[in-house]
Parts: structure tokens; sequence; C-alpha cells
């Protein structure tokens, strides 16, 4: 510190000061980075990873054709999951004890057992209801009839199993959005005289998007990852395209590290995406609290 | 004319053991300002919120223009109102609350359109014109493409006002409207209240603002305890206070 006596003169120069050393972060920086130079040459000069290999079946038309059905997958079951998750989250916060009560149960079933065990489930359904069909229920006369077998196939039960499960989880996203919005947001719109369901729609939903797209996103992204679980059936998405692969020409961590660029690639842009819809959301919701925007008030221009 | 805009008869509330109106009876004339004063707890915002159903009563009852507000009596026995009519219901009815409420991710106009459009189906570019009409009168048409948080609080309150007004009601309750606010912007929203009073729309007001009660309201409400403890020309029981409580609570107040 330096002490000064009796009235003094400051320079108006602008300040450029020497920041004190920091030998622990420079120690820890020297540390890091030699540590990833150091894995990437292993990488580099390991003869086991076939570089040639992974390049040649980069853009392969199978793996192609998996990377497809991975974007089918995850579009589709986000869309019917958030469709659910929407629908659930408003029965769990209706009047009705019957709505709220099945709601519960399925967010209850569905989150308490394995996605794994669901999606192995749904793809056997058939052993449990050998047909569906449209008509009178309680084995009256049907309308129409399908076999599961028919129906079942494994995009199909893929899309069964990732899209109700999501759903469970979508409707707690759901709930808490719709719970975050102010309570004086539901009672202005229906002193308008607005029916329960306009005031959902124009005045509850949008505002509770900016809580619910968050957390979207990153199931969305967890979403491209998680359809990769679609193996087991032989979902003929990415990761079963390369197991295929590699079953035949062995080249087994290659075809691996393929499908691991692809799906980088998809969570990247996925989190792009994210990005701006999070900003298209945040119309009228103003980073600055109340009392700095006050004081900003003078520069305002004000136009209309 | 017939009957008093609003008839409200031996209404109670309770919530859960406490009750927190205990028997109100009180008739506002078409054209009539109600000023409702009391300490806080006391029960006015609640019986305001009873008058369009925000909160329901446990007995009495409460007329608007003639209509029994929440209930039809068919026969001997009451009937709760479906949902669609008592949006109806609520139509007529304005409420401006202390914290405003204003629409958040919609702008002033958008926020003045909202009822119109929404409720009662008036197309867009008639809702928009009268919108930006109403926000001329509450002195922020060069304010219309602001969204709330842009807004100061007398602002937005002013802007609140525009949007009960758009839905052309009969009545206008404010529920504390000044409240929430910096005291330098008290008096921009107190002049649209006066200006509306003026215009002859009918008026019930809770508010802690003696000037206004004195200068605007025709009658002056003191609840307390869930009773109406004391009412009448606000000149008048503001000048000479007969009860002991008034005069404590005016002494706190004023």
């Amino acid at each position: 510190m330096t002490k000064i006596s009796g009235a003094v003169e400051a320079p108006e120069l602008p300040i450029d000061a020497v920041r004190p050393p920091r030998p622990g972060r420079w120690a820890a920086a020297l540390l890091a980075g030699f540590a990833l130079v150091w894995l990437a040459y292993t990488i580099i000069v390991n003869e086991n990873l076939h570089w040639d290999v992974i390049v040649a079946y980069l853009g392969d038309g199978r793996i192609m054709g998996g990377l497809w059905v991975t974007i089918q997958l995850t579009v589709l079951s986000m869309a019917i999951g958030l469709a659910l998750g929407i629908v659930a989250a408003v029965m769990q916060l209706s009047g009705s004890p019957v709505l709220r009560g099945a709601a519960a149960l399925y967010t209850w079933f569905f989150r308490g057992t394995p996605l794994l065990v669901q999606l192995i489930f749904w793809f056997n359904i058939g052993l449990v209801f050998p047909t569906f069909g449209i008509g009178v229920p309680f084995d009256g006369p049907k309308l129409v009839e399908w076999q599961a077998n028919e129906l079942i196939t494994p995009f199909t039960a893929a899309l069964l199993g990732l899209a109700i499960n999501e759903g469970a989880y979508m409707a707690e996203i759901v709930r808490a959005g719709i719970r975050s919005v102010d309570p004086g947001q539901r009672e202005a719109a229906e002193s308008l005289g607005m029916s329960h369901r306009q005031v959902l729609r124009r005045v509850v939903l949008p505002q509770a998007m900016r809580v619910i797209i968050p957390p979207t996103g990153n199931q969305f992204i967890s979403m491209l990852k998680t359809t990769s679980m679609v193996s087991v059936i032989a979902g003929a998405e990415l990761l079963t395209v390369a197991q295929r692969i590699y079953l035949g020409n062995f080249e087994v961590i290659a075809l691996l590290i393929v499908a691991s660029i692809w799906y980088i690639v998809l969570t990247t842009i996925a989190s792009i995406a994210q990005h701006f819809v999070e900003k298209r959301f945040e119309r009228g919701h103003h980073a600055l609290p109340a009392r700095v925007r006050r004081n900003l008030r003078p520069f305002d221009r004000g136009s209309a | 004319m017939a009957g008093p805009m609003v008839s409200i008869r031996s209404v109670r509330k309770c919530f859960g053991p406490v009750e927190v109106l205990r028997g109100i009876s009180l008739d506002v004339p078409e054209g009539g300002v109600v000023c409702v004063v009391g300490p806080s707890g006391s029960g006015k915002s609640t019986l305001l919120r009873c008058v369009n159903r925000l909160e329901t009563i446990d007995s009495g009852r409460i007329w608007v223009d003639g209509d029994l507000i929440g209930y039809a009596e068919r026969g001997d026995r009451l009937h709760h109102l479906a949902p669609a009519e008592l949006c109806r219901q609520r139509q007529d009815i304005g409420m401006v609350f202390q914290r405003f409420h204003l629409f958040p991710h919609r702008t002033a106009l958008e926020n003045v359109m909202e009822g119109p459009v929404v409720v009662k189906g008036v197309p867009r570019e008639r809702a928009r014109k009268r919108a930006l009409e109403l926000l001329e009168r509450v002195g922020l048409a060069d304010r219309a493409g602001h969204y709330p948080a842009q807004l100061s609080g007398g602002q937005q309150q002013r802007v609140a006002i525009a949007r009960s007004l758009a839905m052309d009601p009969k009545l206008m309750l404010f529920d504390e409207p000044t409240s929430a606010l910096d005291p330098e912007l008290v008096q921009e929203v107190l002049t649209v209240m006066r200006d509306l009073a003026a215009s002859g729309m009918t008026m019930m007001v809770v508010t802690h603002e003696m000037g206004f009660a004195r200068e605007v309201g025709d009658n002056l409400v003191f609840i307390d305890g869930g009773v109406i403890v004391e009412q009448g020309h606000p000149r008048e029981v503001l000048a000479a206070p007969r009860h002991e409580r008034f005069r404590a609570f005016l002494g706190q107040v004023l």
C-alpha cells in the first residue's frame, strides 16, 4: 500500500498496472498443457488406431443411413415426448384427483424403470398383446386388427420406448415451468374474462417456455446419445450400424470412433441451435434489474 | 335506472380457520366511486377479489349490474356457474392489481389488445386502433412498443388500467393500485384514475391514498377485522371519524 500525505494530483492516464504473480496457476496450466500434448501424441502415433479406416468409414453409406435414423428417432421421440409431457403436466395441475393420479402414475412408472428394460419390453410387446385392434373394448367385436409382429418393428418399438419415457421426464420439466409463472399472471388473464384454455395458451405456456426451453435442450442433446440404447433391439441407428460393420471387419475401435465423431457433430449442432432458441424466448425479459433500468432511463430514447 | 351497479349482501369468507370477511354489506351506485380503507389483513383486498370471483365466498350474495356473481339461482338451489358463464361475467369487471401483472412477453400495445382479441374476437386492426386510443388516454401512446420490463412502475400500472378498459367494463376494481410504486410515480396513476372517475366509471378502490379518497370518492368505507366499522361521505368521515379504531387508523396513515 502507498500512503499519501497532503493534497495530491492523480495523472489523467488510463491505469496500466502490473498483475501479482500467480505461481500456482501457472504450474497447473503447465501440467494440464503437458498432459494434453502427451495424450494427443499417444493417440496419433498409436498404430492400433487405424486412422485410414476411420476416415474411410466416416462418409460410408451405411453410417449415413444410421445417422439419419438417429436423427429421426431423436426428433420424433422428443416431439412426441414434449406433447405427452405437456398433457401430463396439465393433468397434474388439474383439479380432478383422477387426472392428477393418472399423470402421477405415468411419471412414477416410466421414470422408475430403466429405459433399456422399456425398450426390450416394447420390442416384445407381441408376447403380451399378440394383436391390436380398433373396436368395442373388453373383447367386443373389432373393426380393424393388426398383428403385433407386423406393427412393432425395431423402429416403432424404439420410438414408443424413447417417446413415452421422455414424456415422463418432460412432464416434470413442463410442470416446473408452469409453476414458475407468477400466479398473478393467471389472475390478470382471468379477470379479462379468459377461459382456462386461453389463460394456458396465451399467458402461462409462453412464459413457462423460458423455464422449459433450457432443460428441454439438454434433454434433446441427451436423447441424441440415448438413441444408441436402441442397438439392443437392432434399431438400425448409428451405433447398431457401426456394430454391424465391425462384426464383419473386426475394426471395433475405429468404428466406435466413427460413431463418436458423428455423435459429437450432432450434439455440437444441437447446442448451437439451443443457444439461439433460448434467445428467442427471452423476449420481454431483460437481464437488467429494475433499479438499474430506472437509472438508465434518461438515456432511453423512447422510440415506439 | 334500476338497482345499484354493485350489491354486496352479508358476505362471509374464511381462509381455513380464519374468517376474513364477517358479514359485509355494501352498495355502489352506477358511476359511484367507493374507496375501501383499513389496516393490512382487514379483508379489504379479499372483498374486492370476491366481486370478480378470484375468491369464492362462503355465504351471502354479490350482484354486479343485477347479475348474481358466480352462481345461478334455479328453484331454491344455487348452482355454480359453468366456466364459460363465469368468463362472461368477468369480462364486464375490470381489475387493476397492486403489482400490475402485465404480460411480460407482450408489448404495452399487445397487452391492451390481448383481451378484446382473445376473449371478444375483435379483429386485430380494430383492437389495435382502440388500444392506441386507450394508451393515448393514459398518456403512454409513445410507449406502445415497449415491453413491461422497459417501463417504470407508474407506466406499467397505467398500461394495466388501459388493458382493463379495453374490455369496456361496467365496473373497475383497483386493488391498492399505487402501493407498489415509488412515491414520485403515485400521482401519474392517481391522475388517470381521477379522469376515469370523472368520465362516470363505477369504481371500487382499495387504497391508502386518503387524499384521493377525499377528492374523488363518493363513499369511504373503513373495514377492520372483516366488518365495515364506519362509512360515509369521505369529507365528512375524514373530518369527524366516529369510531375509535378508525381514528387510530387515520392517525397512522395521515
